[in-house]
């Protein structure tokens, strides 16, 4: 690409932030140092009041909008909704968006050096929950001088973390926004993860997660979670329509070489993240996922979880995800009413499944651009568009 | 400028309730209520374009569907439930009204009166199914699936032991005249009432 977008934030630098802060973990562990990668796209007003955090989800990281160099085939994960004049509107807000501990883009995770050993933690790497990342989150932005956010948004994992900034920092949280989200995961949900740890776990490359230490890689493992986990992400008509019934040659080969197209690309979409991917990462970012549940603790009366809320939220659920179907975001959305909080629902007519969160589509943009406007407004923040 | 019937239940309505409005469209009617009465609560409503504007206006809105009930809403929930020209476009009325008087202690509905005289004339001396600024569809792409008169309304609370409060009419833009509060099954336009449980 010789030439960006003009809607785009452009270029962008990750950066990175050291801790030295011990960090006390769900888990009952400690990390005892850790670094943070992010990126920032707009300015931060001189009040501090225009702040955005945007929360990844399983695979995601910090780059969710502009691009790393001139020539980037694509842009950042959620280049759609980031951007001048876009949803989250750069020309008002400052956006930040960090790779969670755990993760394998740059922030502390499997792959870095425990201190201790000077070797790669790899499976050693403490368990992390949703909640771990929104401490973390939370030094971060006390490290940026940020009090308050105008709003912290997500979809999916990145979802669960919005709403559970607005539980463990009510007063840090102005807005709330959480899309393609759930309360908690699904028996069925919790079932799907499994499979794609028990394929990580049963690749002879794993070596018990020390897979690092063998110079190995358990690819095929990789590929198989992600395979699996492409499925729930798509919804049966998207594949449908995408693939049907599609052959890549004429006719039956009656073998087991790729034959229908939606093979094909599950295997492309697999083999790339099983070389871009940490293993360890992956099996971590699903228990995170796993052991959400906010609603736990107060004997399973989510409204009683949800009393600390003090902001606005928005909840969107798109209709043709299963993986995270509407009815639990509406769970989500009566539970807030219950507990008497300030929430709107809207359900995105969308064929993409989980995945229409990540993409453009008219009517979610427009529900997302105006509730942006009301966190502007409700911010003070003027109008320059 | 608000509709004749939206003023109507503003002025009804007392400061700091928390209402729940059935059908909010745009959310005039809560932002307006929430600027002048300190009014909290919820609008439900499934059009889009009136979902996204309620997002701009900071109106909490929530997508649903109210044929489906209001089985999200506890007992009491809310302490007044608004319904303005919906009534006559959901699969039982009754219902709904008995889900609006679970919800909360009173509620207010409007929905347009098919015994208005110029909807009589429409039928009685034309022939044709009345179109009016209160019902502007077609018979045949209406919304409108059970429209009744003032007095059916009346007949409906009595019926189901309910209390009337108040009731009201609207002419055009405009609150009822002297007419349509003499006669208002004959003369008023818009049906306005405030019931309550007994």
């Amino acid at each position: 690409m010789t030439e960006l977008p003009r809607d785009s934030v452009g270029l962008v630098t990750p950066q990175t932030a050291h801790f030295d802060d011990p960090l006390d973990l769900a888990c009952g562990r400690t990390l005892p140092a850790y670094d943070l990668v992010y990126e920032t796209y707009g300015t931060l007003n001189a009040e501090g009041t225009n702040a955005v955090l945007i929360c990844h989800a399983l695979s995601g990281h910090h780059h969710a909008a502009g691009y790393h160099a001139q020539d980037d085939r694509k842009p950042g994960w959620w280049d759609a909704h980031i951007g001048p004049g876009k949803s989250i509107d750069t020309d008002r807000f400052f956006v930040i968006s960090l790779n969670n501990l755990g993760g394998c883009h740059g922030s502390t995770g499997p792959t870095s050096a425990n201190p201790e050993t000077d070797t790669a933690w790899g499976p050693d790497f403490p368990m992390m929950t949703v909640i771990d990342w929104v401490h973390s989150q939370a030094r971060l932005a006390d490290r940026l001088g940020i009090a308050r956010f105008a709003a912290v948004v997500g979809g999916s994992l990145g979802g669960m973390q919005a709403l559970q900034w607005s539980l463990t920092y009510p007063e840090r949280v102005a807005h709330a926004a959480v899309i393609a989200a759930t309360p908690k995961l699904s028996a069925q949900n919790i079932a799907f993860n499994e499979v794609a740890r028990q394929a990580i776990r049963s690749d002879p490359e794993f070596f018990e997660g020390h897979y690092a230490e063998h110079d190995a890689l358990p690819r095929r493992g990789l590929k198989l979670a992600r395979m699996v986990g492409h499925i729930t992400y798509l919804s049966e008509d998207a594949m449908g329509s995408k693939f049907g019934r599609d052959l890549r040659s004429d006719d039956f080969n009656f073998g087991y070489d790729v034959e229908f197209q939606v093979e094909s690309y599950l295997r492309y979409q697999g083999d790339a993240f099983s070389t871009s991917f940490d293993a360890n990462t992956y099996l971590l970012m699903t228990k995170a996922l796993d052991y959400f549940d906010p609603a736990a603790a107060h004997g399973g009366d989510l409204a009683a979880a949800l009393a600390p809320a003090e902001c606005p939220f928005l909840v969107v659920s798109f209709t043709s995800d299963w993986r995270f179907p509407p009815s639990r975001s509406k769970e989500l959305a009566n539970a807030l009413v219950r507990a008497g909080k300030a929430v709107s629902y809207a359900n995105i007519d969308s064929p993409h499944g989980h995945d229409a969160f990540l993409l453009p589509e008219p009517r979610y943009q427009a529900v997302f651009a105006a509730f942006m406007e009301r966190v502007a407004r409700d911010q003070g923040l003027e109008d320059r568009s | 400028m608000m509709r004749a019937d939206l003023q109507r239940i503003h002025d009804w309505v007392p400061q700091g309730a928390r209402v729940l409005d059935l059908g909010c469209g745009d959310g005039t009617l809560l932002a307006a209520l929430a600027e002048s009465k300190n009014v909290t609560g919820y609008g439900l409503e499934i059009d889009p374009e009136g979902i996204t504007a309620c997002l701009a206006r900071g109106v909490n809105v929530i997508e649903q569907n109210l044929d489906a009930g209001l089985a999200n809403f506890e007992d009491d929930a809310c302490d007044l439930v608004v319904m303005t020209q919906a009534l006559q476009a959901l699969r039982r009325p009754d219902r709904m009204l008995d889900e609006m008087l679970r919800v909360a202690g009173e509620c207010i509905i409007t929905f347009p009166n098919f015994a208005y005289w110029r909807h009589r004339a429409y039928l009685g001396l034309r022939g044709y199914m009345p179109v009016s600024k209160s019902l502007p569809h077609a018979w045949y792409d209406t919304p409108n699936i059970h429209l009744s008169t003032f007095n059916d309304f009346e007949q409906l609370c009595r019926d189901k032991g309910l209390v009337i409060v108040d009731r009201a009419v609207g002419v055009g833009s405009r609150g009822g005249n002297w007419a349509s509060r003499h006669w208002p099954n004959l003369f008023g336009e818009i049906a306005i009432f405030r019931v309550t449980r007994r």
